[in-house]
Order: C-alpha cells, then structure tokens, then sequence
C-alpha cells in the first residue's frame, strides 16, 4: 500500500476512535463541562495534560529545531518540563484546595476585587487566543500536505473535529479525547526514533543510543561534532559565550511561562484530591518527558544522517525523498559554483542548500527507509499533537467568557442550565474564531509562543504564587503588578521584534537579552512591583488572610469545585 | 487544629520547597548552562557531561524531584494529621 492510503487509513482510524471516545465521555453540567467533574484519576490526567501540553510545535517543529541549534536547543527541552517542577511544588496543589474552576476565579477571589478578576481574565483570553491560532495553522499545514487537500480545507477539517467533541463533551470529552491522543502520539514519536537508533548505533532506546558509537567505532555525539566544525557550523554540543545569558533568559521564561499558562493550571482543577493534584504533575511530567528526552536524539540523529547523505555528494545521486520535498518548496539547491554536487556550509555565500527545519521529524522515517505505515503513523501523531492542544485552549476561552465573564460579572443569576448553553455557545464561537485566524493568520502568529510564553510568566506566575505563599499580599499590589509586568513584557517583545513592526534592533536590547526571553525580567518586575506596592497599602481582609491559611493545608478539599 | 501546629506544618513545606527547588536551579541552570563548558571537558560514554544535562539529564532529574515531593508531603500530611480522608 502507498504512504498515501495508509494515511487516509491511520488518520480515519484516529479519528473515530476521537469520536467514540467522545461520544461516551459527552458531559452534561457545568462541572463535568468546565472540571470534567473533577473525578479524572491522576493518571489520566497527567497523559490528558501531556497530550494539552505538547502542540504541533513540539511534535513536529522542535526535533528539526535542536537538530540545526545543537546545544541551543537546549532552551526548549529544559523550559518546558521545568516548568512542571514549578507548578507540582509551588501551584497545583494550592490551587487544587482552593477548588474552582478557573484561574481568574483564584485571582478574583484571592484578591477580592472584580478588577483583578477581569485583568486575569483578559490576559487568559488574549494569551489562549494568540497560542490557539498556530494551533489551527499547524493543523491547516497537516491537513493540506498529507491528504493533499488546499490548506482552507484542511483548517475547516480541524474545526469540525474539535467543534464536534469540545462542544459536545466540555473538558469531560477533552480530558479523555486527549488521553487517547496522548496514546497516539507518543507511539507515533517513539517508532521510528527506536528504528533509526537501531539503525544507527544497534540501540533500541534512543536516549542512550545518542551517546552510542558508529558502525565505524567513532562515537556519534563526536562524528556529529566533526561534521559540523568541518562545514563552518560550529561544535552540535557547546555553546557561544555570548549566547550563555539568552539560553538562561529563555529557559526561565518557558519554566516560568509554562507554570503560568491558564490551560495548564486548569487541569490541575479537574482531580479529586489535593494529593492527586501533586501526584498528577508528577504523572504529566513522565509523560512529558518520554517525548521530550526522544527529540534530542532524534535530532542528533537526523543531523547526522543528513550531513553525511547531503554533504559534497553529486546532485542527481539524491534520495526520493529529497526530490520529493523539493517539489513541496521545503528544500531547495542552488548550484551556486557549478560542479554539480551539494554544498551544505555555514557560510552564506557558499551555501548551496536551504532546508525548512519542520521537515526533519516528517522527512526522518524517509530518510531512515521506514516502512510506508510509520510515515502515515507520524502524520497521525502530529495531527493529535495539534488537535488535543488546540481543544484545550478552547475551553480556557469558552470557560473564561462562560463562567468568568458571564455568570460571576455579567449575570450572576443565570441557571446551570443556562450556563452550560453559554459555555457550549462560547465554545463553538471561539472554535470557529480560531479557525478563521489560523486560515488568514495575522502577521504575529509566526511569533505567538514567544507573546504568550511571555505574557503568561509576567502576569500569572507571580500573582498566584504571592497570593499563595504571601499572606499579606493585597489587591492593590496583585493588580499594579501584574498590569505593570504585562505591559512591560509586551512593549519589550512588541519594540524589538520586526515582524510586529516594532522599531527596535538587536543592538537596543536590554543586557543582550532578546524578545523570547523577556518574560523572565517581566516576571520580576511584577514581582517587585507588587511587594512594594502591597506593604504601602492596607492588608487584605481577614477573612482572605484565612483563606489563604486554609488553602495551605489538603484537610478539607471538598469535591472539586463544591460551591 | 491550632495554630503553631499550622506553622510548623508550613514551615517544613517551605524546608523541602527550597531543597527541592536548589536542586531544580543546579541541574538546569547550574550543570546545564551555567557551568556547561567546564563539564563537557568530562565524557561519559559518547556524551559530554554538560551537554548530557542540558539535553537528557535536567528533564530526569525534575521527573524525580516531583515524585520525591510528592512522598514526602504524603508524608508531612500524615504526621501532622492534615491528610485528606
């Protein structure tokens, strides 16, 4: 069979197993739509937050990515499972106690005031929205090369697919779809990594076959080292002493972004217990970490392959899938000196070949020779990875509008039933609005991870952290903080980052620290920001001062979100 | 329960948060950026230490820490008798 038909087959297959899940786990109140109820066992809640966690970027884009930045790439792996260590120890459990649904629910009450309420609920709507519209253009590019359909109708694919089992099922329907897509993609990423591991250096485990040795006894970290320095492109694992800070910048505001980010701290929400709470962060992790330590080697691996199969070999001797990938734009040579043969150097001038980094994960198991059904399989894993991050920033919108900004500011009186109407209404809208951007995306979306990575670290982390863990932290310190960060972190990315108009160059940056790393000062300057003006302005209330005492201590969590 | 049991209780939640947490700081930002380069001058097997950490080794060693947390607050629960029944 063709690649063609085993995908038709494979992705048909993935999707009616979403369905059916879907149609079994629909929901029918607030709190199953909103918390799934809150009786998700941590297990499954820990696959369902891995499979929210890991959009298309990391499934497809950030194998190809590490594979051109070698130790650069460092920054993604560690930002974003640090994060995770953050939220189980500093978060999750907290949060948990306090039992309700949202974040702008903790803010709003922590800090007594409908204000901080509405300005947690707009960052959560703005930085949901930025995040969801990649989401829908990653889905659109899947669609549009794998079943050859025009890019608008694989975007209109997508929304169906969610449309159908957010709206139906709530976080119920999404928390389980996402386990199954969990399944999906994490098998889908780790096949062909063991091939080509075994291929390369006869280790099945990845991890440990990236340290492992050539079929010519040299060790393949080194091969690749010499490789590159050979061609201009500098050592795969060291790194410029210039660059130190910025990996130190962007690292900490992934970690802290992660730990602030509203569709991930919801999940948290949907457990039992506060023990469940920490246990599953723990879990998610695991899960997290099962693709994230794969990807290094997948990259070493990918390099090398393509640095021997490429470099100084004549033209016309180039594999399929060269020729095929040049035909979709994505590779392209210019024989430059005329010999015939590929130069791949680091030098611009010299350099005969371009590569789009996305297509090293896509492009691997044809490089590798992989059987015809893996390649469809890795196509069904990116579509997951795509769908199951999407549908969760969804309901963080719908919730958001639903809840927050319906029935606890607009109409506190409406019934359950009229609720749960609205949040389905909101669902649907914002599936839709998310479809339409992501076909005619605006200009930033190329930049959203950086703004909302960004925005979430200096306007969340550190107003949930003090209302945790400082008592006397009051309203007006969590509000100035976190208008002052946010605006701060914004104006900074917004300044130095071209593609969004701004005006700035690298040579302004503040410290050398670019626009993607940003969030990390922005943190700070909340932070700062907020004790000062706190201890300058009468201390909360007292009975938010108990609270806060209460939510330090598990005894007591009431079934979630028991109001 | 009163309330010096509540702040001993919390105080040795924040003794394991800063433990638990230097050692998050170390393993990424100290083995794994920080001090990369004099670490990768040491190989075990084809890797170099510092770019180990920073591509293998931090994500371990967070996966662990969580569940160490998660044992000892279990623990911490119990012993101060503010576990969930």
């Amino acid at each position: 069979m063709s690649v063609q038909t085993w995908t038709f087959l494979i992705v048909g297959a993935t999707f009616l197993l979403y369905i059916a899940v879907a149609i079994w786990a629909r929901a029918g109140s607030t709190k199953e739509f909103y918390v799934a109820g809150g009786g998700v066992s941590p297990l499954a809640n820990g696959m369902a937050t891995a499979a929210d966690w890991m959009s298309a970027a990391s499934y497809l884009s950030m194998a190809g990515l590490i594979s051109f930045m070698g130790y650069g790439g460092s920054q993604y792996l560690m930002g974003w499972t640090g994060g995770y260590v953050l939220l189980a120890l500093l978060l999750a459990p907290y949060l948990r106690k306090f039992g309700k649904f949202t974040v702008p629910d903790f803010i709003g009450e922590r800090y007594y005031s409908s204000q901080a309420r509405l300005v947690a609920l707009i960052c959560a709507i703005f930085v949901s929205f930025t995040y969801v519209v990649g989401q829908m253009k990653g889905v659109g590019v899947a669609f549009a090369r794998f079943l050859e359909v025009p890019f608008s109708t694989g975007i209109l694919i997508g929304i169906a697919i969610v449309f159908f089992y957010a709206v139906l099922g709530g976080m119920k329907g999404i928390t389980y779809t996402q386990v199954a897509q969990y399944c999906v993609l994490i098998f889908a990423f780790t096949v062909p990594a063991i091939f080509i591991s075994l291929q390369m250096v006869g280790n099945p485990i990845p991890q440990i076959g990236m340290g492992g040795t050539l079929s010519d006894g040299t060790y393949l970290l080194d091969k690749l080292n010499l490789l590159s320095e050979d061609l201009g492109f500098g050592s795969y694992t060291t790194s410029g002493m210039d660059d130190r800070i910025n990996v130190f910048f962007i690292t900490a505001a992934l970690m802290l972004g992660t730990a602030g980010l509203p569709h991930v701290i919801v999940r948290f929400f949907t457990v039992p217990k506060v023990r469940d709470a920490r246990k599953s962060a723990g879990y998610a992790l695991l899960f997290i970490a099962i693709l994230y330590t794969t990807a290094p080697a997948v990259a070493a691996f990918a390099r090398t392959n393509l640095l021997q199969t490429v470099s100084n070999t004549e033209y016309t001797e180039m594999p399929s899938w060269f020729k095929k990938w040049e035909g979709a734009e994505l590779i392209s040579f210019d024989d430059k000196n005329g010999d015939g043969r590929i130069q791949y150097v680091a030098d611009k001038t010299a350099n005969e070949l371009t590569i789009d980094r996305d297509i090293m994960v896509l492009a691997n198991p044809e490089i590798a020779n992989l059987p015809a059904w893996v390649i469809a399989l890795v196509v069904a894993g990116g579509l997951a990875a795509a769908l199951s991050t999407a549908a969760g920033l969804l309901l963080v919108i719908a919730t958001s509008i639903s809840h927050d900004l319906l029935k606890n500011y607009l109409r506190p009186n409406i019934s359950e039933k009229g609720e749960l109407l609205a949040a389905r209404i909101a669902i649907a809208v914002a599936v839709v609005g998310a479809g339409l951007a992501g076909m005619n995306p605006p200009g930033f979306v190329a930049q959203v991870v950086a703004l909302a990575f960004g925005l979430a670290a200096s306007s969340f982390f550190p107003a949930i952290i003090l209302g945790i863990f400082d008592k006397r932290m009051n309203k007006e310190g969590a509000i100035s903080g976190m208008i002052v960060g946010i605006v701060f972190t914004t104006i900074y990315i917004w300044y130095f980052k071209p593609q969004l108009g701004g005006p700035g160059t690298p040579d302004g940056y503040w410290f050398g620290i670019r626009p993607e790393g940003i969030g990390t000062l922005g943190m700070f300057i909340n932070l700062i920001v907020a004790l000062v003006v706190s201890r300058m302005t009468a201390p909360p209330p007292e009975s938010v001062q108990q609270m806060v005492e209460e939510i330090r201590i598990p005894r007591g969590a009431g079934k979630a979100a028991a109001h | 329960m009163n309330n010096s049991t509540r702040q001993a209780y919390w105080k040795k939640n924040l003794q394991y948060l800063i433990v638990l947490l230097a050692i998050w700081f170390i393993v990424s930002f100290g083995c794994g950026i920080l001090f990369a380069d004099t670490l990768n001058t040491i190989k075990i097997g084809g890797f170099p230490l510092g770019f180990w950490f920073a591509q293998q080794g931090a994500i371990y060693v967070f996966v662990i820490l969580i569940f160490v947390y998660v044992v000892l607050m279990n623990r911490l629960d119990k012993a101060f008798d503010v576990d969930e029944q």
